[in-house]
């Protein structure tokens, strides 16, 4: 299998729905000309020329509306946001257009429409371009929410958000771009809703998802040295969320650890920690933790940031708590 | 006035006064009965919403057309079958004028399982996709970027539809709006963007809340064209609207136009039609520009409406606005399995 990174990864991605299907296009900021900010439409303007690759104003609210109204008339449009930060000032579209067109429209509009771009913390972006907000759109109903950890899955899933009808929130990581692993050769897709397990064992299991699952792996490396198996489950879609699987696992390990990004409050691993403890209560051993981003905006300063972030340290301490070997 | 014309034009506040009635020589006198009589249905069918909302009927919030209805009728006199409308959640007028069923209608109103939307839109989210209704959409401007969209989407397919909003003269001072035009200057795309400056956003007059008075003015940040139109007059709105399509079919040329209105009820219908924004002399005064009123005297004057004519098309009209209530009255409301219904499209 060839290696590939995750920026070509999905770049193969859009590169192959959009020869397949001519309705599909993407637009955003510096997509064409500049190919990409982080370089994932590199080559597609040349490819597939303006009127599929769209450079827009930096105008987020706008652009996302321009993208829903094609939806409605007929196209698949991919609809790529620089950062999911300044998506913020395009959530009416999000959520009151494009989320809510089948149900109120009494299911005659469809929304077939992927917004994408990268979320969560880089390195020392401060406050406003730090910030996880997959739970935010994991609250709304309409919406599928994917947040692929590796190249194979990145790719396998963004050509799945783009042959869905539904419009799915497609987060990405800037610090995953450049990272690297096997993806397979040819046509293959991967299911929205369906998580995997990216690490067996037996005696913990740590729920992680995008940037989080390279920290989990790591804590199990650690782990592993001392003799302590963990389970790496990355739900890979957060709505619809695998529970099953997630299940699976803890009725296994019987301890689980949840890791995110985010804030604490209200965030994915909440969910994830009702979910789990509604459906495999009597087989846990102790009570779930997470290890989460701090409850603060995100400081400048490094080492402030450092301690704001999950890390391996963090993740082998919480295993330590629910194995009570603290 | 023409495109140019608008850049230079005088700020004014007040409601154009009506212009001098077209030339109606080489008019389709059926034509213009049809422009009445679907002026006259939306009129009757208002009428009859707001009185079943105060019976309970209807929920929630509803915003009457009364009194806008020569601007969605002389609208989609100029459009064709194959163009895409959206609206702000003041639509049940476009709606009708657009040929959704007055039935439809109503029983989305009344939240019926044969309303437009299923029940589940109400008065704000009125959708017939056959018709290329696309929606009453509830957040001031919010709608007006789905237009630039759907615009997008017909050039990007090569095609000669255009995509039109409706929308208050509120939503001009939102910042979608100025991305939307912008967009769709920038890109040469076929929306038509009708402002219905109907002078208050809810209670707040248009010169409490803009900058500038000329709405069709502000295309000059665009190099748009843009032209202001009576919007009492539906022969006005419609030749305005016949000139953005042409523009917009044949150059994909995208147009602002204000049509100059009032509204006659409350902003809804929980709201007071005068108070402490508008004083009742005012509304009189307005009234007396009233769409449906002026554009009959104009038939009777050319000649192509008799008395006959009028009581009938009034009998037919209230008798189709009867048969939408008693509809929407009969019909059940959705099944509760509905209730998780078209969240998701299944593949």
């Amino acid at each position: 299998m060839p290696t590939v990174t995750y920026r070509d990864a999905l770049n193969q991605a859009l590169r192959e729905e959009m020869r397949r299907d001519p309705r599909v296009f993407l637009m955003g900021e510096e997509v064409g000309v500049y190919q990409g900010a982080y370089k994932v439409s590199r080559g597609l303007l040349d490819e597939f020329g303006p009127l599929r690759v769209v450079d827009t104003p930096i105008t987020e609210l706008g652009f996302a509306g321009v993208g829903v109204g094609a939806a409605m008339a007929g196209l698949v449009p991919v609809v790529e946001f620089m950062t999911w930060n300044f998506a913020l000032l395009a959530m009416d579209q999000i959520i009151n257009s494009a989320a809510k067109m089948l149900y109120m429209s009494g299911g005659q509009v469809s929304m077939p429409i992927v917004f994408r771009g990268p979320g969560g913390p880089a390195l020392q972006l401060a406050a406003q371009h730090s910030q996880a907000f997959e739970s935010f759109y994991a609250n709304v109903p309409g919406l599928k929410v994917v947040a692929p950890s590796t190249p194979a899955d990145a790719k396998g899933l963004l050509k799945s958000a783009i042959r869905d009808d539904n419009p799915v929130v497609f987060i990405e990581g800037e610090m995953l771009y450049n990272t690297k692993g096997e993806v397979p050769e040819g046509e293959y897709t991967i299911p929205i809703g369906v998580a995997d397990v990216k690490r067996e064992g037996t005696d913990v299991t740590i729920v992680a998802h995008a940037k989080m699952v390279a920290v989990a792996l790591r804590a199990a490396d650690e782990l592993a040295k001392e003799g302590i198996g963990a389970e790496v489950v990355d739900p890979r879609t957060i709505r619809p969320l695998d529970v099953a699987t997630l299940t699976a696992s803890v009725r296994k390990t019987n301890r689980c650890v949840i890791v995110e990004e985010g804030w604490p409050f209200a965030g994915v691993g909440a969910q994830v920690a009702y979910d789990i403890q509604r459906e495999a209560f009597d087989h846990l051993d102790a009570p779930i933790v997470r290890v989460t981003g701090a409850d603060v905006p995100m400081p400048y300063n490094k080492p402030l940031e450092k301690l704001a972030k999950p890390d391996a340290a963090k993740v082998v301490a919480a295993c330590k708590q629910v194995l009570y070997q603290a | 006035m023409t495109a140019k014309d608008t850049r230079t034009a005088k700020r004014s506040a007040r409601p154009s006064s009506a212009p001098p009635a077209e030339d109606l020589a080489g008019e389709n006198p059926a034509a213009l009965r049809k422009l009445l009589r679907d002026m006259l249905l939306i009129r009757r069918f208002e009428e009859r919403a707001g009185e079943q909302y105060a019976l309970g009927k209807v929920g929630g919030f509803c915003h009457l057309y009364i009194g806008q209805e020569a601007v969605a009728v002389g609208a989609m006199a100029a459009l064709r079958d194959d163009d895409l409308i959206m609206c702000s959640y003041r639509e049940h007028g476009q709606a009708l004028a657009r040929g959704v069923s007055a039935r439809a209608v109503m029983a989305e109103l009344f939240g019926k399982a044969t309303g437009s939307s299923g029940g589940k839109g109400g008065s704000m989210h009125i959708f017939d996709r056959e018709k290329g209704f696309l929606g009453g959409h509830a957040i001031v401007a919010g709608h007006i970027p789905l237009v630039t969209g759907a615009a997008f989407a017909i050039k990007y397919k090569g095609g000669d539809q255009v995509a039109v909003g409706f929308f208050g003269e509120a939503a001009v001072n939102n910042g979608a709006f100025h991305e939307s035009l912008n967009m769709a200057a920038l890109w040469k795309l076929p929306a038509i963007y009708v402002c219905e400056n109907n002078r208050y956003g809810m209670g707040t007059a248009l010169e409490r809340a803009s900058a500038m008075y000329d709405i069709a003015a502000r295309t000059c940040s665009y190099d748009m064209p843009g032209e202001t139109v009576d919007g009492m007059d539906p022969l006005a709105v419609r030749g305005a609207m016949a000139r953005a399509a042409k523009r917009a079919r044949e150059r994909y040329i995208p147009t602002l136009l204000e049509a100059r209105t009032y509204r006659f009820m409350g902003h809804s219908m929980s709201d007071p039609i005068h108070g402490h924004y508008r004083t009742k002399e005012e509304v009189e005064l307005q009234k007396a520009r009233d769409p449906v009123v002026t554009f009959r005297r104009t038939l009777v004057d050319a000649g192509m409406l008799d008395d006959v004519m009028w009581e009938s098309m009034q009998a037919e009209v209230e008798a189709e606005v009867e048969d939408a209530v008693r509809f929407a009255d009969e019909s059940p409301d959705p099944e509760p399995a509905e209730l998780y219904t078209h969240v998701y499209r299944a593949p």
